[in-house]
């Protein structure tokens, strides 16, 4: 009798090692949900259940289990939230992230407890410099790359003076040190608007002084609903024509179907810089901008592009392991090896963990079904690396 | 300084100013006559930008659209306050924000789930969408200038309703003594409905006048609705004639702030410290304003007679 006790229990053992064995990868994913912001949460969202689809809910072989978080567009919700799923839900991933403001407010939250932490879009220099960590990972690029790129741009273009105008947070001040460090002409002025949940969406005051300033050129970062607004007044206020419009992270997938409905035609040709465009020619990016067309029949935004990335990425790091979600160190060396298909094609990680990677200049077109949408024009920074990874003591 | 900017400016100042009255007109008589704390009126806002913005859609016009969704707009405000707000006038005030506030996440979530997270954009006519120079080299959007006439335009009307109709006459009685009036036997409830009514359609055709400029959004009233009262505790609550004066003040306040006030901060601190600190003064100077008026004449500006 004693004996057969032993057996059962002994069965019982393994039963529950064997449970151990197919614990779920689990990865939170903070986003914002509502306000206005909330359409990219949406874009976001929709890419990586996509992904999920794509790789048949399973790394290695083990059930995949996504919790998706909503940050409210507010530092402090997206602490919490982090702090929820590295607690209550004891995810090994943290990823998502679009705003800098509401990253750095989170990122001890996983990063103190020891989780691997994946920015899908935000990139503040902070994260990239001085507080770099073995367990952060971006899927997307550090804030200033971007305008950095765009610069370069300007200058090929021989613009000579140039108005800037961005919203007054992380992002805003780091997009606005970006092109001031590239760009050679003379910045006759600048202008940093409130920003956040109620957020200055009426640039009425602003345009006058950039007309009045008889700038060469606007340069703005407006990312979100922000994007459509302006683009709108700086129409209105009659700058189409007279200043031409370089912007990044303003024209995208998702304020250009709203501007097509409004007949806003004056965006149509506008440049902007970017790592990644929906027409950029790589298996991967073929594969994933058919399968969102197909899915949600619209064109992904780059913020779903990187939200892509950041599942396959993730996949890359389980299977290198086998799934022994317990091999920190080896899935890191996967992670920093970027050894898995990316919309964006071949890259390589820094010392920071941002990649190293291209900026291509790209420009508002019809596809072939009079559907506007970006395309590819020219490599602007080839293998580019942020500046402050060397503040990066890794 | 440059006049062409300056005059600019003042036109942007009184366009914003003259929107914020549309808002302020109809919540500071809700609060004056009914003594009903209404945060939701900005969610009338939200809904009156949404119902232009389909309706506009389906019969292909702006103005149609905004014929249209000006009348509904109204008709929710009527079927809001007979349904919901009606019950909530003996209430206590902390009750009144509780009740709206739980309104404004019906409604925000009501939008989210009919017309989704992505917000609405309106297309203007194009007589609407050009610019006109008003003077030698002042060119202005012609837009933003029909803000400004028809913010006039309902301004005089409002006037002449409340100082030369009876309706109006009842309305300033209300804002004075609610209890005088039901009192003489006048029909209080009916009143409130119409008064009510108004207002909703009033801030629904400021919201239908902003979206063409930053799009039809969830959460856009939760953004003004906060300057709208701003505006009418500065113009003494009950006040159309206050509301209008205020919301012209704070209006140019933001706008002027916006504008020169990093120029004049570069005269005293260093560059970067003024293109820091600019942003974030400008958007409290109204607030310091009201904090000023507030300590000063409590009742504010030009607050009701009788009170």
């Amino acid at each position: 009798m004693f004996k057969k006790v032993l057996l059962l229990a002994s069965a019982g053992l393994m039963v529950m090692g064997s449970a151990a064995a197919a614990e779920k990868v689990k990865i939170g994913f903070v986003t914002t949900i509502t306000t206005p912001a909330g359409v990219i949460g949406r874009d976001m969202v929709d890419a990586v259940n996509l992904a999920m689809e794509d790789i048949g809910g399973k790394m290695a072989g083990r059930d995949v289990e996504l919790i998706i978080e909503d940050d409210g567009f507010k530092p402090a919700i997206g602490k919490q939230k982090t702090d929820k799923l590295v607690k209550q839900d004891k995810v090994q991933f943290v990823t998502g992230f679009i705003w800098s403001h509401v990253l750095l407010a989170s990122q001890k939250s996983a990063l103190g407890a020891g989780k691997f932490l994946i920015s899908s879009n935000a990139g503040p220099s902070q994260m990239a410099g001085k507080l770099c960590h073995k367990n952060f990972f971006s899927t997307s690029w550090q804030n200033d790359q971007t305008p950095m790129a765009m610069g370069e741009v300007l200058n090929l273009n021989n613009v000579g003076s140039l108005y800037v105008m961005a919203p007054n947070y992380a992002a805003g001040k780091n997009m606005v040190a970006g092109v001031t460090r590239t760009f050679k002409g003379k910045i006759v002025g600048k202008d940093l608007t409130k920003w956040g949940k109620d957020a200055q969406l009426d640039f009425s005051a602003e345009l006058a002084k950039a007309k009045a300033s008889g700038a060469e050129g606007i340069f703005v970062f407006y990312p979100g609903k922000a994007g459509g607004a302006f683009i709108k007044q700086y129409a209105q206020a009659g700058l189409q024509g007279k200043i031409p419009l370089y912007s990044v992270f303003t024209v995208d997938s998702i304020a250009l179907p709203k501007l097509q409905k409004a007949k806003m035609s004056g965006v149509m040709g506008s440049v902007m810089t970017q790592f990644w465009a929906p027409d950029l020619d790589t298996p991967q990016n073929k594969k994933f901008v058919s399968g969102f067309k197909k899915k949600y029949g619209r064109y992904p935004s780059f913020y779903a592009a990187q939200s892509y990335d950041t599942i396959f990425l993730i996949k890359s790091a389980v299977e290198s392991v086998k799934g022994d979600l317990s091999n920190m160190d080896g899935m890191r060396a996967a992670m920093k090896a970027a050894n898995f298909p990316s919309v964006r094609g071949k890259f390589s990680y820094g010392n920071n963990h941002f990649p190293i990677q291209n900026f291509y200049s790209r420009k508002v077109v019809k596809d072939s079904e009079g559907v506007w949408t970006t395309s590819v024009q020219e490599v602007v920074l080839k293998n580019h690396q942020d500046t402050y990874a060397k503040d990066c003591s890794m | 300084m440059d006049w062409v900017l300056i005059i600019t400016q003042l036109l942007n100042g009184l366009q914003l100013g003259l929107l914020l009255f549309l808002l302020a007109s109809g919540l500071t008589l809700v609060f004056g006559i009914m003594d009903f704390v209404n945060l939701a009126h900005g969610a009338l806002y939200m809904i009156g930008a949404y119902f232009c913005a389909s309706l506009s859609e389906v019969t292909g016009s702006f103005l149609l659209g905004i014929a249209i969704a000006i009348p509904v707009t109204a008709a929710a405000g009527a079927i809001l306050e007979v349904s919901i707000i009606r019950r909530l006038y003996s209430k206590d005030h902390l009750d009144h924000v509780l009740a709206t506030f739980g309104l404004i996440l019906c409604f925000d979530t009501m939008v989210h789930f009919f017309w989704g997270p992505e917000g609405k954009a309106i297309e203007l006519p194009a007589f609407l969408d050009g610019r006109l120079a008003i003077l030698p080299g002042v060119e202005f959007p012609t837009f933003r200038l029909s803000i400004i006439l028809a913010g006039l335009l309902i301004a005089f009307g409002l006037y002449f309703i409340i100082s030369h109709t009876k309706t109006g006459m009842l309305i300033r009685a209300g804002a004075s003594n609610r209890q005088m009036v039901s009192a003489h036997g006048i029909d209080i409830k009916s009143l409130f409905t119409i008064v009510f009514a108004v207002g909703a359609a009033m801030a629904g055709f400021a919201g239908m006048m902003i979206s063409p400029i930053t799009e039809a959004s969830i959460g856009m009233g939760n953004e003004i609705i906060i300057v709208a009262f701003v505006v009418i505790i500065i113009g003494g609550i009950g006040s159309i004639k206050g509301a209008f004066l205020a919301a012209i003040l704070v209006g140019l306040i933001d706008t002027m702030g916006r504008s020169f006030l990093d120029t004049l901060l570069k005269i005293i601190v260093s560059e970067e410290s003024a293109e820091t600190a600019a942003p974030a003064l400008s958007a409290m100077a109204i607030y310091i304003l009201m904090a000023t008026i507030l300590a000063f004449r409590p009742q504010g500006l030009f607050p009701p007679k009788g009170r």
